[in-house]
């Protein structure tokens, strides 16, 4: 039962079998909340930018739109491969299914890099929070830069727990856990995934297309 | 319900009748505590995914710190008898705060829902266990962390904290007592409350056994499901605000800082969000119990059963509305304020629904006086005092008056205390010897629960008044007089807490001494009271097949 740690499967009416539906379930009632995590943030921003319309603008005037906009065409191509991975398990291809994680993994490790040359460009001139630079503009700007911190870092650790997941699938998928007829873990790793890259998409404008 | 009993389709009643009990009441298996698997001892609990040791392990954990939340209370009101005597100032901000740490994060909000929902919500569908044990388990490990992390806060970094359990800003990012890592400790606490009801909402998706339509479902399985739906949609709020504060503190980030161009009162927005329906994370699942105990006690189907269970969602959905009550004084438009207090009024409705179901339920029944209902009653009469003095305080003008004096402490506590504690009281009870195979001392609990609610309301009952006449919360001193009043107090709060002993002496004695438990002690009709007590493993052999509503006392 548990001790073994085998999963305990009780299918409804106690059928012994793998409730793949309630998997699937549970995983979008965790974006739920991973959404409601994000939006107390995504409140503060809109509110902020009320107030500080000007200040925002200015400030977004700041951020390398050339980078910004590559880390989007990059991000949206790692959901790609991620739903391909899935679609390739699911037909019993798991050699492409592999090397398509493979790609995912790759393509979300290039986003962090560039996202970490941002933030590095940020703070060698000392716009971080408590930075001299920062301090010495204006509050809505404080604000601004503060939101971008945030809300670009807490991505960034959900961007790197996502790809810590999907390493995880490699190994099951190599293993033959994840397989044609059990895919659902792969499955719910894809939503995340795709949840993370959304959270991107309402990102980019804000911080970078609102000038 | 009027219609003739049915014979079921599996002879179940019938079969249970001609052998004094069910096929399922047999005992063949060992009871779920007996370690079967790899491990032994300490780590066969902490590596167990069965959701009966699991709940078993929280509802342990919890009333230890229950006790320790109650000596703090204890402190507290001594050293108003005798302000500065032995308490200095500083020490009694921080005993108010870990007092109200311990008792909202570590004890009332997992409550109900960990302990007996862990423990009976498959049992009450028909489960073999929840839809994700593992899931469970980790939560369980989190709940740990998470309140270790808290009672770390004790002695690392300073002194501990002493913003209150709310860590309003701008104050909680100044201080320089160890906020950061009591916020961090109630994260990871958060954490483990979403996975909760996460796994708690898909069990009851998923899981309910063949047969169990959702109107077959106890009323505790509906309240559950509320329960966890509003764990799921507001926690993570408290998650981001938590977060923010700790940004705030190590990094400088200024969103509550107005140097920095931050709110503070975005903050209380923020931190309402979440802690109000977190009051209702507290409140339904304790009114769940009350409604499986108070038809088992007077031999009556759950008057309006669907009124019940729509009420919980009701409760749900409004109260995710109201927050803005506790924000009256704190600077909001007129406009926000009418709509908040109207919001407050509404949720009132279906709380007072419940009530009245309650009492229904109880008219014309056949009433057996056993503990499990002495305390579901005081609960009912609890909870109708903090209720309607919540009305008043959701009222505008009367909330300018009280706002942030004692009458806000004494309605919380009639609402959470009476209401939430009294109804873990009552679920200790009333489940007691299923959970541990054991009768308790009946008499005793009577004379318990005696001194339990006449030391309640010595101690909280004269709060209101002190509070109507205008004495303020969290201050460690008074002028002369507020005195006599503060005397009744905690003369009121060593008779509580006397009563409390008496009850958890006796709880304790029964575990060793009681006489064994039969299957079904109190004459209940849903499912747990079927299987063997203690339950086996995996609760069911073979899965239940239900074929009629919950409370089936038979035709009127």
């Amino acid at each position: 039962m548990d001790e073994t740690g085998a999963p305990l499967q009780t299918g409804a009416a106690g059928r012994e079998r793998i409730d793949e539906l309630g998997k699937r379930t549970g995983m979008w009632f965790f974006l739920f909340t991973e959404l409601l995590f994000f939006g107390g943030m995504f409140l503060l921003y809109s509110i902020y930018r009320y107030k500080f319309a000007a200040d925002f603008h200015r400030a977004a005037a700041a951020e390398n739109l050339v980078l910004g906009s590559v880390n989007t065409a990059i991000l949206l191509t790692s959901s790609l491969a991620m739903v391909l991975a899935v679609a390739a398990v699911r037909r019993g291809q798991i050699r492409r299914s592999i090397r398509l994680q493979g790609a995912t993994i790759s393509l979300g490790t290039v986003f962090l890099v560039i996202k970490g040359i941002e933030w590095g460009a940020k703070i060698s001139r000392g716009i971080y929070p408590n930075g001299p630079t920062l301090l010495s503009l204006s509050k809505g700007q404080i604000i601004f830069f503060g939101l971008y911190f945030t809300m670009t870092g807490l991505h960034a650790l959900h961007v790197l727990i996502g790809i810590t997941a999907i390493a995880f699938m490699i190994r099951f998928t190599t293993r033959g856990v994840i397989g044609a007829d059990r895919y659902s873990r792969l499955e719910n790793t894809g939503l995340y995934w795709h949840f993370v890259d959304i959270v991107w998409i309402y990102l980019y404008p804000l911080f970078y297309l609102i000038t | 319900m009027s219609k003739e009993p049915r014979p079921r389709p599996d002879g179940f009643e019938r079969d249970a009748l001609q052998r004094g009990q069910s096929p399922q009441g047999a005992r063949s298996e060992p009871p779920y505590w007996v370690d079967t698997g790899r491990y032994r001892g300490l780590a066969a609990w902490m590596m167990s995914t069965d959701h009966k040791r699991i709940g078993i392990m929280y509802l342990v954990a919890l009333l230890s710190f229950f006790s320790v939340g109650v000596f703090l209370g204890f402190l507290m009101r001594l050293n108003l008898l005798a302000p500065g005597a032995f308490i200095k100032a500083q020490t009694y901000n921080e005993l108010f705060t870990m007092h109200g740490l311990i008792q909202i994060f570590l004890f009332i909000i997992p409550g109900v829902p960990v302990a007996f929902g862990n423990f009976f919500l498959p049992i009450l569908i028909g489960a073999r266990d929840v839809a994700f044990p593992r899931l469970n388990r980790l939560s369980w490990w989190l709940y740990v962390a998470g309140a270790f992390i808290v009672l770390l806060s004790l002695v690392i970094q300073g002194r501990p904290p002493d913003t209150g359990w709310t860590f309003y800003a701008p104050y909680s990012i100044r201080t320089a007592t160890s906020v950061s890592v009591a916020v961090s400790g109630v994260f990871v606490l958060g954490f483990s409350s979403i996975l909760t009801g996460l796994n708690f909402v898909t069990t009851i998706h998923r899981l309910r056994a063949r047969g169990m339509g959702w109107f077959r479902m106890p009323a505790f399985c509906w309240t559950l499901y509320a329960t966890g739906w509003v764990q799921m949609l507001a926690t993570p709020v408290l998650a981001i605000t938590l977060v923010l504060i700790v940004l705030s503190r190590v990094f400088g980030i200024g969103f509550f800082d107005p140097a920095r161009g931050g709110d503070p009162i975005l903050f209380e927005h923020l931190f309402w969000t979440y802690s109000h329906p977190a009051v209702y994370i507290m409140l339904l699942p304790a009114m769940g119990i009350i409604s499986e105990v108070v038809p088992v006690f007077s031999r009556k189907s759950l008057y309006g059963y669907v009124a019940v269970a729509m009420s919980a969602l009701g409760i749900a959905i409004v109260g995710y509305a109201v927050w803005g009550h506790h924000m009256f004084t704190s600077g909001m438009s007129d406009t926000a304020r009418v709509v908040f207090s109207f919001l407050t009024f509404l949720v009132a409705v279906p709380s007072g629904v419940k009530v009245f179901n309650w009492i229904s339920t109880l008219y014309k029944g056949s009433i057996k006086l056993d503990a499990p209902l002495i305390f579901a009653l005081s609960f009912i009469f609890l909870f109708s005092i903090g209720g309607l003095t919540g009305l008043i305080i959701g009222s505008l003008a009367p909330n300018l008056h009280v706002h942030g004096t004692y009458f806000i402490v004494a309605h919380f506590h009639y609402v959470m205390f009476g209401g939430a504690g009294f109804a873990i009281l009552t679920a200790l009870h009333y489940w007691f010897p299923k959970m541990f195979g054991r009768m308790y001392n009946e008499r005793r609990a009577k004379l318990g629960w005696l001194f339990l609610f006449v030391g309640f309301q010595f101690l909280y009952f004269s709060m209101f008044i002190l509070g109507y006449k205008g004495m303020p919360r969290r201050y460690f001193d008074y002028p002369p007089q507020f005195r006599g009043l503060n005397i009744v107090s905690t003369v009121g709060s060593w008779i509580l807490v006397t009563g409390l002993i008496i009850i958890a002496v006796n709880l304790l004695r029964s575990l060793r001494h009681g006489s064994p438990a039969p299957r079904d002690p109190w004459g209940g009709k849903t499912l747990e009271w079927r299987i063997p007590s203690p339950p086996a493993a995996e609760n069911f052999r073979t899965p239940p097949v239900i074929s009629d509503r919950p409370y089936d006392y038979g035709p009127e």
